[in-house]
């Protein structure tokens, strides 16, 4: 079972502050790490590994410091690890990127065929959960998203039956390999790495593969040139026409600002009264 | 949302000669278990909005199994202002599955070449979405808080918070069509239903046999959903945020929801520390509300969280920072600390029910 797993570095979000008076995102000492929806994705593909034998290889599209992020797969216990990285690929939207992903996998497939790709459920930074379905299209791979559980796999028949989370309910699919499964969150827990992985992980000579080493074969469909998105303009949001009206009472008591507020929204605000008589 | 800084010159868009064909605003009518999801009505009072801008006509696509079902959807869209609607049906499309529907609605596409396509930014919706867009080799944005055209060249401006930032940004697609967008359900406000207003119906075959479908449904364990918050159709929030300092602070914001017999939300830290659960989050990452009323305790409102609930009829904020950004698009401010204001708002409204009840 030889299972690919896509990651993304990011940004931890949970330490990004905003600036107060400029509104801008302060990014500054804000550490980088695998985008967590990932770990689900990676996690699922190490059991798969511990039942069935193969290998797990992770790849990520980005910059040369995504090394880090790729090191740290390895640590729990992925096998190999590429690191796809080339100025060409800067600005690339979800449609770009998913060319360029999925030319690489193709290529990883030409030295071991694979049975598998994972990606997370969305980034934390893009948050468009756009670039699994792509990929899948692109390879022409069978698309489970949303994945909350791996129920059976059937290796002779080359068979897969998961959980997918739908709208209002769960589906239980059954497909073929390969496949893409985009791995919901909270359905495994990241395991600790051994301490042998975490010295095979710093010690593991990476493979960095630029555009042609990725078998890219069309440079008008990676980077801006291959984005059908760009963006226009960035703005900060703006305040209401008015501003809060700011409720307070001179030398009142938190109950009379209370109870003023009351009186001024239901002269204002019918339809929040409305609201309030139907739960008396 | 206004004061705009333009961060480059806007760029002109010149579309092929093929690409001027695609005319006509589309919105997916996404269904399971035999119910339309709402965020599709809601998409269609957006899509009206557009389609009437640009003067061409509002299209709802439904892909259903064969069947009384199907048709009753195409006319509740109408009613919810729909013009026509693209009905292919065919017994692989009984339940969603992303090949039969990817190749539907891009046969659709292909055939009837719309310049807009909306779809609900759902578990089927970005399935859809992703896939489509892929095989049809055009943009997509993801999440969008706002859709309006570009007077000057007919493009479809999709806003959206940008990638982790405090800040909003305008998407645009270049020379590819159809421009393709997803909206989180609640983002838009639903539309009024305009009983007795008709449409027309284009069907349309989809080649495709069980035979050529790879996955199968063995099985839809459908929700319990009594346990589940209801939070993005909730009339009344109380949400809580980091303000509170500390988890059992959180009981003064359910004792008010109590009182109110309103839903609590929370904003990501507090969720994050674990002193609320993960579905009662509000915001870019979490549910998107639009109640009636609003109240958020201790919470900034930082953009993500905005994003969230700005679709509230009222708001009320409490902060004891009489500069927190939330009171520039708050409807009432009190300024003061949480942690005494909460009780005494529950008392009032505890009051104002009795008092209500009395007047009957
Ligand atoms: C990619 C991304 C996605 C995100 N998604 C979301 C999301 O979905 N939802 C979300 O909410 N956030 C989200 N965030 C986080 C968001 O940027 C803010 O950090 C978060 O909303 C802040 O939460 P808060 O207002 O509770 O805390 P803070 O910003 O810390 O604000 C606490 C507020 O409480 C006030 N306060 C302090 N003490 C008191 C007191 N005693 N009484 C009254 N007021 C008091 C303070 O003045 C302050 O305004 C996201 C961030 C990123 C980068």
């Amino acid at each position: 079972m030889h299972s690919v797993v896509c990651i993304k570095q990011v940004p931890d979000s949970a330490q990004i502050r905003v600036h107060p008076v400029t509104n801008t995102i302060m990014r500054q000492g804000v550490p980088a790490i695998i985008n967590p929806y990932d770990l689900f994705a990676l996690e699922e593909a190490l059991r798969l590994k511990d039942r069935f034998g193969g290998k797990v290889t992770v790849i990520t599209m980005g910059p040369p410091q995504a090394e880090v992020a790729l090191r740290k797969a390895l640590s729990f216990g992925a096998d190999d690890a590429i690191l796809v990285t080339d100025k060409s690929f800067a600005g690339a939207d979800t449609l770009a990127t998913s060319y360029a992903l999925a030319a690489t996998i193709r290529q990883i497939a030409k030295e071991s065929p694979v049975d598998m790709v994972f990606t997370g459920k969305q980034t934390i930074d893009g948050d468009t959960a756009q670039v699994g379905p792509g990929i899948a299209k692109r390879m022409d791979l069978q698309l489970l998203t949303y994945v909350s559980r791996i129920v059976s796999v059937d290796q002779d028949k080359r068979e897969i039956v998961v959980e997918r989370r739908a709208e209002g309910g769960v589906q239980v699919l059954k497909t073929s390999l390969p496949c893409l499964i985009t791995m919901l969150e909270g359905s495994n827990q990241m395991r600790f790495g051994t301490m042998p992985d975490m010295f095979r992980a710093a010690r593991y000579e990476m493979k960095f593969w630029d555009k042609t080493a990725a078998g890219i074969e069309d440079v008008t469909k990676i980077g801006l040139k291959g984005s059908p998105t760009v963006v226009n303009k960035v703005f900060t949001p703006s305040p209401r026409s008015e501003k809060a009206e700011m409720i307070a009472v001179e030398g009142g008591s938190p109950a009379d600002v209370a109870v003023a507020l009351l009186a001024k929204m239901a002269a204002r605000f019918p339809l929040v009264e409305k609201e309030l008589a139907k739960r008396a | 949302m206004s004061e705009e800084t333009q961060v480059k010159k806007k760029r002109k868009i010149v579309l092929d000669e093929r690409l001027l064909a695609y005319k006509g605003v589309w919105v997916f009518i996404e269904h399971e278990r035999g119910q339309v999801h709402p965020v599709s009505w809601e998409l269609l009072g957006e899509g009206r909005k557009l389609a009437d801008m640009l003067g061409v006509e509002l299209a709802g696509v439904v892909l259903a199994a064969p069947g009384e079902e199907a048709k009753r959807f195409c006319e509740e869209a109408y009613q919810y202002g729909a013009d026509l609607c693209y009905l292919m049906q065919s017994e692989v499309l009984a339940d969603y599955r992303n090949d039969p529907f990817t190749q539907g609605l891009t046969e659709l596409v292909n055939a009837y070449q719309p310049e807009i396509l909306l779809l609900g930014a759902t578990t089927q919706g970005r399935d859809l979405a992703g896939s489509v867009a892929t095989t049809l080799q055009t943009g997509l944005t993801a999440d969008c808080t706002g859709l309006t055209i570009d007077p000057d060249n007919r493009s479809l401006l999709s806003t959206r918070p940008t990638f982790g930032g405090s800040l909003l940004c305008t998407i645009v697609t270049l020379n590819y069509r159809p421009q393709m967008a997803t909206v989180r359900p609640r983002v838009m406000a639903m539309p009024e239903k305009v009983p007795g207003r008709v449409g027309r119906i284009v069907e349309h075959p989809l080649a495709m046999a069980e035979d050529d479908i790879v996955t199968k449904v063995l099985e839809f364990i459908a929700d319990d959903s009594r346990d589940k918050p209801q939070l993005p159709f909730a009339d009344i929030i109380v949400a809580g945020g980091r303000g509170l300092g500390k988890p059992e602070n959180f009981q003064l914001v359910r004792d008010l929801a109590e009182a109110l017999g309103a839903e609590v939300g929370a904003s990501r830290p507090v969720v994050q520390a674990g002193w609320v659960e993960l579905d009662r989050q509000v915001g870019q990452s979490g549910k998107t509300v639009r109640p009636k009323l609003y109240i958020a305790a201790g919470i900034s409102g930082a953009i993500q969280h905005r994003v969230g609930m700005e679709g509230a009829d009222c708001i009320i904020a409490i902060n004891n920072d009489p500069n927190a950004p939330i009171f520039d698009f708050a409807h009432y401010g009190i300024v003061g600390d949480a942690m005494t204001i909460l009780p005494a708002l529950t008392e009032a409204f505890r009051q104002k029910l009795a008092t209500l009840k009395q007047a009957g």
